[in-house]
């Protein structure tokens, strides 16, 4: 056995496991058990996709494709992204990577400096803080919890040094479901410009979104093509989590960095994928509407219930997480999500491992089958009630 | 509205109530909707989708797809001879086609002779009738958007997302 005591990264042990995975792992193999923690459709991908990928593998078209991706998926990206006031060059402005997570790994990488200071607004997804705690730079986290779940121009430039090099955003976001307001992004807009600072824009909700409320892209504003990366992927929209297929949309120059990156160490996404993503832009537009309206009706129940059950949430905008305030039960996250799971048997996931903000919250999915929502609500219900005697 | 409509389409036997926190109503304004749909025929009927094949204790079941050329009539075209068609408690389905034939009948039954005995002694010497082909069904895979071959399962496994 190898006993050298410095065999693995020191700066690798220090980055804690997913608090989402830990949670999970407490649930596999019970049956009786409701999940509203996978963070994930429940549906599975359109067919028309799953048929193109099929044909393409039967005509034998397995090999790698241009590092930057099939040239046809990046013209179908750039004229979808049009629909979001968005024009990058499907030459050297769009790059198909391996799901979102490997662009924002990438794109930190290719951004961030030792020492340089990046603003992360929390709650937010768990890859964020590690990914960039591995560029060696110092998290300076915004905790957007006071101002309804997301963050404002004001909290964003009190948080700016000289050593700022960028700003993480995520609208419509995990674990909220919040949206970045239009006329609050077209203020942040003003603050990154100001201090010439990027801005990572998580968008892979973007098509989830309820109501009369409609998608904006920062990178949309006046300018702001200079200091965006836009972020985003067919996982969630399209349903399609398990092909792993995302992209990255930035300036030249920068793109230059993430593609030789991205080259190194992926080299391309997976052929089939790519097909199916392709096939998704140009036919599965109404299928992502009736998943977008079956989410939009699952959400409604949930507020339905969780304001008779007496567990404040704002409603969410977007995504298909409701993060819902169980401070009345007494209970920390941590408490509420292990009692839920053991004595309930509804699995949630505890807001704390989210960051700041995030404690005193629990994300619920609705991305589940109406019956089990209703029954696992039901249960949240007994406990809360339980609880708070 | 259609909203309302698509949720039925899909499950009938969703609670108004239910139906009102989807859809951001009041219960009573979506039992009105669905009262209306129902007074205006949008609303046929509410049903249960079955699947033949998974029933042990029924008896055999037989279906079939029939083909009908016929001569329409002066008066009446089409529609004469459909109802005296449809009228038929074995007729399950009856459509007016284009292309290579006219109507198109399904039928039901329980035994192969029990239905090819009603094409020969009911249709095909219904005055007008010129020709018919018999299509017995030998699997259903997907009817009305319901599936009868698929085993439902979550399959997801919870990841870091």
């Amino acid at each position: 056995m190898n006993t050298r005591p410095d065999r693995l990264s020191e700066k690798m042990k220090t980055i804690p496991p997913s608090g989402i995975r830990r949670f999970f792992d407490l649930i596999i193999g019970c049956d009786d058990i409701i999940s509203l923690g996978v963070g994930e459709p429940d549906f599975p991908t359109p067919w028309a996709l799953r048929e193109e990928a099929y044909y393409h593998l039967e005509q034998g078209h397995t090999s790698y494709t241009s590092n930057w991706g099939l040239t046809e998926l990046r013209e179908g990206i750039s004229t979808y992204l049009q629909k979001f006031g968005l024009d990058y060059s499907p030459k050297n402005e769009i790059l198909v990577t391996i799901g979102v997570s490997e662009a924002v790994d990438a794109v930190l990488r290719s951004i961030l400096n030792p020492g340089d200071e990046i603003i992360i607004c929390e709650p937010c997804y768990v890859s964020y803080q590690p990914l960039a705690e591995l560029c060696n730079v110092k998290l300076v986290r915004l905790d957007t919890s006071k101002t309804g779940f997301y963050p404002t121009a004001e909290a964003v430039e009190a948080l700016i040094t000289p050593k700022t090099k960028a700003l993480m955003l995520c609208s419509p976001s995990n674990p909220t479901g919040r949206m970045i307001p239009a006329d609050e992004l077209g203020k942040i807009a003003e603050v990154v410009k100001k201090h010439q600072i990027w801005v990572l824009s998580d968008e892979v909700y973007c098509e989830l979104v309820y109501d009369e409320n409609k998608h904006c892209s920062i990178g949309s504003f006046p300018g702001m093509k200079d200091y965006t990366i836009v972020l985003n992927g067919f996982s969630k929209a399209f349903a399609m989590t398990g092909w792993r297929i995302g992209f990255v949309c930035c300036p030249k120059d920068l793109m230059e960095q993430v593609h030789k990156l991205h080259q190194y160490s992926s080299i391309c996404a997976p052929i089939m994928s790519q097909y199916a993503a392709l096939e998704g832009l140009r036919s599965a537009a109404p299928e992502v509407e009736k998943m977008r309206v079956s989410y939009q009706q699952r959400r409604n129940l949930m507020s339905k219930r969780f304001a008779e059950i007496g567990l404040p949430a704002c409603e969410p905008d977007g995504a298909f997480y409701y993060f819902v305030d169980i401070r009345s039960t007494g209970l920390s996250s941590e408490q509420f999500a292990t009692t839920l799971i053991n004595d309930y048997k509804v699995a949630v996931v505890p807001g704390n491992v989210f960051g700041e903000g995030g404690e005193g919250f629990v994300r619920c999915c609705y991305a589940t089958e109406i019956g089990k929502i209703k029954e696992a609500l039901n249960r949240i219900e007994h406990m809360v009630n339980d609880y708070r005697k | 509205m259609e909203e309302i409509l698509n949720l039925l389409k899909d499950n009938a036997r969703l609670s108004a109530e239910d139906i009102a926190a989807m859809t951001k109503k009041s219960a009573a304004e979506v039992e009105a909707v669905i009262k209306q749909f129902e007074d205006d025929g949008v609303i046929l009927k509410y049903a249960a989708i079955v699947n033949p094949e998974k029933i042990t204790e029924t008896k055999s079941h037989v279906r079939a797809v029939i083909e009908i050329q016929v001569a329409p009539q002066r008066e009446h075209g089409f529609d004469g001879i459909a109802e005296r068609i449809w009228r038929f408690p074995q007729v399950k389905s009856l459509y007016l086609m284009s292309g290579g034939y006219d109507l198109q009948v399904i039928i039901e039954g329980e035994s192969l002779q029990e239905v090819a005995f009603f094409v020969a002694r009911k249709l095909s010497t219904l005055e007008g009738v010129r020709s018919t082909k018999t299509h017995f069904v030998l699997k259903t895979y997907k009817e009305n958007d319901t599936v009868y071959v698929d085993e439902k399962k979550d399959r997801r496994e919870g990841v870091t997302a």
